[in-house]
């Protein structure tokens, strides 16, 4: 059972410093071991606007933004206006009483006004309403002063011993403060006696290529997929990881490309836009059979779209990326921890398979931050390079036969480094023969054409062999499935227990590996199923059109939002309710914030 | 499997140097001189084929790799210097060829031309300048001239052209040569300047294409090209490399214009490759600690 489940909004403009109290905060959670999701609403501006960040903590995992706020703390007035009328009974608003003024709200909502020229008067700056609500905050859950001042100590070491004592001071007045004028939560935080990680998607996939064995990694920066870069940058000379900044992501994954080609491994990550620019060079890839992997972290588009929004808008670009058929594989994490682990996995099938791979994650999964029990991430994973002559100076010795595409069974085709003696030989992204001499400029021969492009097609069989296929969570013979991939897993598992709490089976079918898709397996399981429906966070409902292009399989019902927001849990489990009442087929909730 | 023994250094000849097929260039193109001289270049600063890894992009130029017996790569049109930059910072023991023309380098590749210059990249660049698309029969390109009749300019060009010698120079290429395919044993001694030079090496060579430039023939540059060592020029002069790189008409100068070997190139600034030899080589994984350190900053 879980003891508590709480949630701190954190809003105002940009520039207002919302991020340093949300990570002393996230910071005391996990150090107690307590549970973590943090998902920050953000526009593409450096000031200004309305930011919010959500951060949720529970004694149980937390697998999304979930659906209410506890602890509002508006910086603004702004926010207040916004946020206020969404408050819930028994939650809490503290705020700043010398600039901002509270309006309509429900009965039952605890008003916590400070003033910060009283608490803190010869204090400067915008920054101290921030100390004195974070420090009221940890007195509503009844958190020792102490674990506070240790954290403070901290976050604001590299500013000088002044910089500590002051903000201590602050948040000692603002702690005291709330202790005498406001009602504390029912339960005290507890302690779990242990520790977890707090981390974003990005830093897990960056860790995720580290562990890997990535020594090449270059991006041109674009959000939502900066946070990639940023981690490989930081530890690139800790990690003897080369890392560049290119002129353009046309050039990232060419460059990506030669790198791979001498027998490193070598990675990169963008967002839809940049990933549009590299498709021709990932075809290029899969012709010349060289293995680099390539993260798109989806935003809401078309074009420049909503760049700080989150979206599933990418399947049918990465399905379609880059003109011709060629093997590719494509993979969706479901969770943070998955980010991390996917990495390596690809890494050893696009070697062994000499292809291209693609982890499609989303705003949501790359920029939001979760607790994980830091066992989970394993750097001591299983490497293998697949078939390759050259790597550190072993292979075979030369014998004057070596055809670089080789048409073999499998499809697969021995693969020498350039620097090894006696395994020269041309790569080429126009059509060639087993030895690597292109077949389209004097005579265009149909049956070596046809033989090339089946051996490298062939490929995808053998991948598939390879790949898990997807499973049933939750009980087997529920009313409804919800089917979902990628990064809506925790959403979907959290609206699974509003709606079993509410009398309505559900189970979840997530799927992960997008191409080569288990098709049969899918078909067979959801044939099973007493009614499916799709939950994508896009407006077209692209993984639904694909399923039924792999597998003829219609849905029953359709979840979608498209409005650069995530899902929260009630939001699908509202839509299951509709569909079930057969008051419509596809149901597109309403994001209740403006943000 | 079995290790491979290095064997004992054996000398080159531009025999070994033939690639799987003959070029099925027109007959009379330039490219046949620039390919003959690469080879010449290769063997006489006796490089060993297997330690080369020859790039190009996609043109008639650009199929030139598939003519020459050393590592090769034929990448997509306009890519072949951003492919040589990951190849040679993955690989710096590699000496990294890029060949191509001037639409795939100076038109649709222009972006990586720029930045691999500004980089210093340690590769050798040999365009292979006809002033036309041949292989898409015969459209105007970048270091066209003004007024040229094309089939895409049936009334002639009214742009201006692209002079790649003073842009690789403001651009931060540290070797800037001008080679022409009737100066043969010329175009050898800049092409093996190039190879021997740490950085950036820009050997634009005039390679007149017979089929679809009537203008800028062979007997065109045979009668203006001027030879820069016969003209006392100083290459270390950077304002009359731009002057006699800018300058155009009776009188076109070939040669090397421009080099600095006072700036490193790219590979040598970055201290990931600082030791432990070429990244491609290295022990993949991380240790045991430095995995817990990783871990200890996320909690």
């Amino acid at each position: 059972m879980r003891r508590f489940d709480l949630a701190i909004g954190i809003g105002g403009a940009a520039g207002q410093g919302i991020a340093t109290p949300g990570d002393i905060l996230a910071r005391i959670f996990v150090r107690r071991g307590l549970h973590v999701n943090a998902y920050n609403a953000y526009q593409s501006i450096i000031r200004g606007g309305h930011i919010f960040l959500t951060l949720r903590t529970s004694d149980e995992p937390v697998l999304s933004q979930g659906d209410k706020i506890d602890v509002l703390v508006p910086l603004n007035q702004d926010t207040m206006n916004r946020h206020l009328r969404l408050m819930r009974p028994g939650s809490a608003v503290l705020f700043n009483s010398d600039t901002i003024k509270p309006g309509v709200m429900a009965d039952g909502v605890q008003l916590c006004p400070f003033s910060v020229k009283k608490l803190a008067p010869s204090v400067r700056g915008d920054l101290v309403q921030n100390t004195i609500a974070l420090a009221a905050i940890l007195k509503l859950v009844k958190v020792d002063f102490e674990i506070l001042e240790e954290i403070l100590a901290i976050q604001f070491r590299r500013r000088g011993a002044e910089a500590v004592k002051e903000n201590v001071g602050v948040a000692r007045a603002g702690y005291d403060y709330a202790a005498a004028q406001f009602t504390a939560f029912p339960y005290a935080l507890p302690d779990m006696g242990k520790r977890l990680a707090f981390f974003e998607g990005n830093q897990a996939l960056a860790m995720g290529g580290a562990a890997a064995g990535v020594k090449f990694y270059c991006a041109y920066p674009m959000s939502p997929a900066s946070g990639v870069l940023h981690w490989m940058s930081r530890h690139a000379r800790q990690l003897g990881i080369m890392v560049r900044q290119v002129e353009d992501e046309i050039g990232v994954i060419n460059m990506a490309i030669g790198a791979a080609h001498t027998g490193a491994r070598a990675m990169c990550a963008t967002s839809g836009g940049g990933f549009a620019l590299m498709t021709e060079a990932l075809g290029a890839a899969a012709m010349m059979e060289i293995p680099v992997v390539c993260i798109n972290v989806q935003r809401a588009g078309p074009a420049t779209g909503v760049p700080t929004k989150t979206e599933q808008g990418d399947l049918w670009q990465v399905l379609g990326a880059g003109q011709g058929d060629y093997p590719r594989i494509i993979v969706a994490p479901t969770n943070i921890v998955d980010c991390f682990n996917l990495v390596p996995k690809l890494f050893n099938l696009v070697d062994k398979f000499q292809c291209p791979g693609i982890i499609l994650s989303d705003l949501l999964l790359s920029e939001g931050r979760s607790s994980a029990d830091p066992a989970e991430l394993d750097f001591k994973v299983p490497i293998d390079r697949g078939e390759v002559i050259g790597l550190n100076g072993s292979g075979p010795s030369a014998n004057g036969s070596y055809k670089r595409y080789l048409v073999t069974e499998s499809g697969i085709s021995p693969r020498a480094i350039p620097g090894t003696r006696g395994f020269t030989h041309v790569v080429a992204t126009d059509e060639h023969d087993e030895d690597g001499v292109l077949i389209s400029d004097e005579f265009t021969d149909p049956h070596k054409r046809r033989s090339s492009h089946e051996k490298r097609m062939r490929k995808m069989e053998g991948v598939l062999s390879l790949l898990p296929a997807p499973e049933l969570y939750g009980p087997a013979d529920a009313q409804v499935t919800l089917l979902g991939w990628g990064s809506t897993e925790g959403v979907i598992h959290e609206a699974m227990q509003q709606l079993a709490d509410a009398g309505v089976s559900v189970n979840n079918l997530q799927i992960r590996w997008l191409v080569p898709l288990h098709a049969e397996a899918i078909e067979s399981i959801l044939s099973k199923c007493r009614k499916v429906v799709i939950v994508e966070n896009n407006y077209s409902g692209q993984f639904s059109r694909y399923l039924r292009s792999e597998t003829g399989f219609a849905a029953a019902g359709h979840i979608r939002k498209y409005d650069g927001e995530p899902f929260m849990p009630h939001h699908i489990a509202d839509g299951v309710k509709a569909i079930l009442a057969g008051s419509t087929k596809l149901y597109v909730p309403v994001h209740e914030i403006q943000v | 499997m079995a290790t491979v023994v290095e064997t004992e250094r054996v000398k080159v000849t531009i025999k070994d140097l033939k690639g799987k097929v003959d070029p099925d260039w027109c007959p009379g193109c330039g490219d046949f001189g620039v390919l003959a001289a690469l080879k010449q270049a290769i063997v006489e600063t006796g490089l060993e084929p297997h330690k080369v890894l020859t790039i190009s992009g996609i043109g008639c130029s650009s199929n030139l790799p598939g003519y020459l017996n050393t590592y090769g790569m034929h990448t997509l049109h306009g890519r072949a210097l951003a492919v040589a930059t990951g190849a040679q910072l993955a690989n710096h023991e590699l000496k990294v060829v890029v060949t191509g023309g001037d639409g795939d380098g100076y038109g649709i590749g222009g972006n990586h031309f720029v930045h691999a210059m500004r980089r210093n990249v340690d590769v050798t660049y040999v365009v292979m300048n006809n002033q036309i698309y041949g292989l898409t029969t015969g459209q105007l390109s970048p270091t066209s001239i003004k007024g040229m009749n094309t089939k895409s300019t049936p009334f002639g060009s009214v742009e201006n052209p692209i002079n790649p010698i003073p842009l690789a120079i403001a651009a931060g290429a540290t070797y800037v040569a001008r080679g022409f395919t009737g100066q043969q044993k010329y175009l050898v001694e800049l092409i093996k300047g190039g190879l021997l030079h740490r950085g950036f090496a820009l050997i634009d060579t005039f390679s007149p294409c017979v089929t679809y430039n009537h203008d800028n023939t062979h007997d065109f540059f045979k009668q203006r090209t001027k030879r820069l060592d016969e003209m006392g020029h100083d290459p270390t002069n950077l304002h009359l490399a731009i002057e006699r790189g800018s300058q155009w008409g009776d009188e076109i100068p070939i040669g090397l214009f421009w080099k600095r070997e006072d700036l490193p190139s790219l590979d040598q600034l970055e201290p990931v490759l600082g030791s432990g030899g070429p990244l491609a080589h290295r022990e993949l994984g991380i240790a045991p600690d430095m995995a817990q350190t990783l871990i200890r900053e996320l909690m």
